[in-house]
């Protein structure tokens, strides 16, 4: 399999100087790199949730594994449950029945500020960046550090640019230039700087390649692949298989609602996936015929 | 430092051709802001020039807008460019720079106020009302306080019905433009006109500071703002952080230096016809004292970092877990808290209120003077010392036609191509910024 490989331009990268940061920068905040979680414990567990709009069943007792420093790539048709089922991790909508598991221990996420508290970040697939502010102003919104009331632009500077060379994005030309003037690529990589910056260990996104053109893509997924080397869970949703087979390491396919198939990837081919994501199984034989 | 710059662009222009990215970088350059993205001073300029033709022209409209108003009048009328016209014409324009400071809250938002203008009627009533001898001559500071306290209430009336009940700012404050012009004709009665004895009041807009107190007090200013703007910025060049080059500081501080020094030497050069007058009017002082809070406000707290987000995403405000709610309605509550002060200067400078104040015509002066700033009427795009520039412009066109004896006919009529034309550079802006990404 082709691991993708960096592509960045780094451009201005004299800009980009990775500086000490002052004690102001951890309060109650940690960065990525201080505490990653151990590789391959579990770390959201879901067991037989299920989730019902009215009389549309969207989820049917969904079982699914989401262990700490692996990519696991959630495919499905349209329609299929997948939006309903990130939106019930993100604290969106409450399950109407199943358990979910943190750790090992059974949670309730009822809101999407009760996600945040676990470390579960989601980044949009809107990005959810104001296009007017810049880019360290865009990672902290919300958040913002200030001392006696007024903004502490200096400790937030050097903490996002420190979030973002620890995630090798090096191809912003300042960090102080507004998210407007990003390439799409690079307001994905923000998007993602800013979910992993705040305490987070696992990252969802929803079609973080959708729209990019092919290089922004594989900084895209080289981004995915470096967060999943730091010891963060990711959960991906993509329409792209390609993107899947590069990127993921694991893969659950909803159909319907319903799991149909989760495992490693190295287990599944293209053709297998789409007959679970059409289908719900697969007729063909092993020989592909 | 230059070299280092030198080595930079050798590296870009090495990437320019490497790779897809580059591209999208090079289109990405032109948009960010000039202080941020170059290291040396010709560098500045450069990026400075590419972020013009990209349409993120900043202040500079303001300021041609402002040398071309000024040769047309000056050509028309050799009175308008005299010191004593210039220190008229800011007094007159205080009234609309308070009032554009006031819009400048609802713009941010990609709301508007249009009942600023009456709001700011309200408060002038009620201030002069409360200094009569009929409600007991409060003393000027309590009727002062009681006519803000009022506005501010009628901004969270405002910003209630706004927010919680999900109204559109245009019909609410539609609404609050005849509503409050009601108000005010209600608690003045039929008197029609109604005259402040109080000496403080009538100061505010009346009076000046002593030409030894107008060098101190500018002179003070300048140096704190000198400070404060070279010590941030060394202190960020110091840290490695994004800092402006070191000649685009000094440069800032001239100018604000030469402005202060032009300023006085205008203001206390005799205007007086019969006695001599000199020295800087108070009123100036209380603008830029609003203007500088506001600026604070809006630029270095959480408050400010929040409207901003507002306006320019209000989906990722809330994904943010920003409380829209809140914020929106204490824009609104500033607003016209602001409109209340600009309300007090009008009735100062008149020493009187009267039911011929037309609220209509000053809130359109508000929007067109924040706008013409270089306020985005899109949201998310503005500044606070915006409102003061467009409002000097707003009161240069009504003085130099005032000045021509333009009849009011023809003076609403070229205020109103004035605001179209400051919309439509902003709407091209927007569009040209969009195109960019």
């Amino acid at each position: 399999m082709r691991r993708v490989v960096g592509v960045g331009v780094h451009v201005g990268r004299d800009r980009l100087v990775v500086v000490p940061v002052p004690a102001t920068a951890s309060r109650g905040e940690s960065l990525p790199g201080e505490s990653p979680p151990s590789p391959g414990s579990r770390l959201l567990e879901l067991r037989g949730v299920s989730k019902r709009f009215g009389p549309v069943l969207a989820l049917r007792g969904v079982d699914l594994d989401v262990p700490a420093g692996k990519v696991t790539a959630l495919a499905g048709d349209n329609g299929a449950g997948k939006s309903v089922l990130i939106k019930t991790i993100a604290g969106i909508h409450a399950p109407d029945g199943g358990q979910i598991y943190w750790q090992g221990r059974p949670v309730h996420i009822r809101t999407p500020r009760d996600a945040a508290a676990l470390g579960i970040q989601t980044v949009y697939q809107d990005l959810a960046l104001a296009d007017n502010l810049d880019i360290v102003q865009n990672m902290f919104l919300g958040r913002e550090r200030a001392r006696a009331g007024l903004l502490d632009d200096d400790s937030m500077e050097m903490s996002a640019t420190e979030a973002l060379a620890g995630l090798s994005v090096t191809t912003v030309r300042s960090i102080r230039q507004p998210v407007a003037s990003l390439s799409g690529g690079q307001r994905q990589a923000v998007a993602i700087a800013r979910a992993v910056l705040w305490n987070s260990r696992l990252v969802i996104m929803d079609e973080p390649t959708a729209a990019l053109g092919v290089a922004q893509t594989e900084m895209v997924l080289d981004l995915v692949r470096n967060l999943a080397g730091r010891g963060y869970a990711v959960l991906l949703i993509s329409h792209n298989l390609h993107d899947v087979f590069v990127v993921a390491d694991r893969i659950a396919i909803l159909h319907l609602g319903r799991m149909v198939a989760t495992g490693e990837i190295g287990d599944f081919d293209p053709q297998t996936v789409v007959d679970y994501m059409t289908f719900g199984r697969v007729d063909r034989h092993p020989d592909g015929h | 430092m230059e070299r280092l710059d030198d080595k930079t662009r050798g590296l870009a222009d090495e990437a320019t051709g490497a790779d897809v990215e580059a591209l999208a970088d090079s289109a990405a350059e032109v948009a960010v802001s000039p202080e941020l993205a170059a290291g040396s001073l010709r560098d500045y300029l450069h990026v400075w020039l590419a972020r013009l033709r990209a349409g993120e022209s900043g202040a500079l409209p303001v300021v041609i807008g402002m040398v071309v108003i000024a040769v047309i009048f000056q050509s028309l009328n050799s009175k308008f460019l005299t010191a004593g016209n210039i220190v008229n014409l800011l007094v007159q324009g205080a009234v609309f720079m308070m009032l554009a400071l006031a819009e400048v809250f609802a713009l941010l938002l990609g709301e508007i106020d249009l009942s600023a203008g009456f709001v700011a009627g309200v408060s002038g009533v009620v201030t002069a009302e409360l200094l009569t001898t009929a409600h007991g001559s409060w003393p000027w500071w309590a009727a002062i306080s009681a006519a803000l306290l009022m506005c501010a209430a009628i901004g969270l009336l405002h910003g209630t019905l706004i927010t919680r009940l999900g109204l559109p700012s245009f019909v609410v404050t539609l609404g609050g433009l005849l509503g409050w012009q009601g108000v005010m004709l209600a608690i003045l009665g039929n008197g029609g006109t109604l005259p402040i004895q109080d000496k403080v009041v009538n100061d505010i807009a009346n009076a000046n500071l002593t030409p030894a107190a107008s060098w101190i007090v500018t002179l003070v200013l300048v140096a704190a703002y000198a400070l404060t703007t070279w010590r941030r910025a060394a202190r960020r060049r110091a840290r490695g952080l994004v800092a402006p080059p070191v000649g685009f500081t000094i440069i800032k501080i001239a100018g604000v230096a030469v402005a202060g020094v032009v300023l006085v030497l205008i203001c206390n050069a005799n205007r007086g016809v019969l006695v001599p007058i000199r020295g800087m009017p108070w009123v100036l002082l209380v603008v830029l004292a609003v203007a500088t809070a506001w600026s604070i406000l809006l630029g270095r707290t959480r408050f400010g970092r929040h409207v901003y987000a507002i306006g320019g995403n209000a989906e990722a405000a809330r994904r943010s877990g920003i409380r829209l709610a809140r914020v929106r309605t204490l824009c609104f509550v500033l607003a016209s808290f602001t409109a209340g002060m600009a309300g007090i200067i009008y009735a100062s400078r008149l020493r009187s209120v009267s039911t011929n104040i037309d609220g209509g015509t000053l809130v359109l002066y508000a929007v067109a003077a924040a706008v013409i700033g270089g306020t985005s009427l899109f949201g998310g795009r503005g500044k606070a010392i915006h409102a003061v520039l467009g409002g000097i412009v707003i009161a240069a066109i009504d003085n130099g036609m005032g000045l021509q004896g333009f009849s009011a006919a023809s003076r609403n009529i070229v205020t109103a191509i004035v605001l179209i034309a400051a919309v439509t550079v902003d709407a091209l802006a927007r569009r040209n910024a969009t195109t960019t990404r």
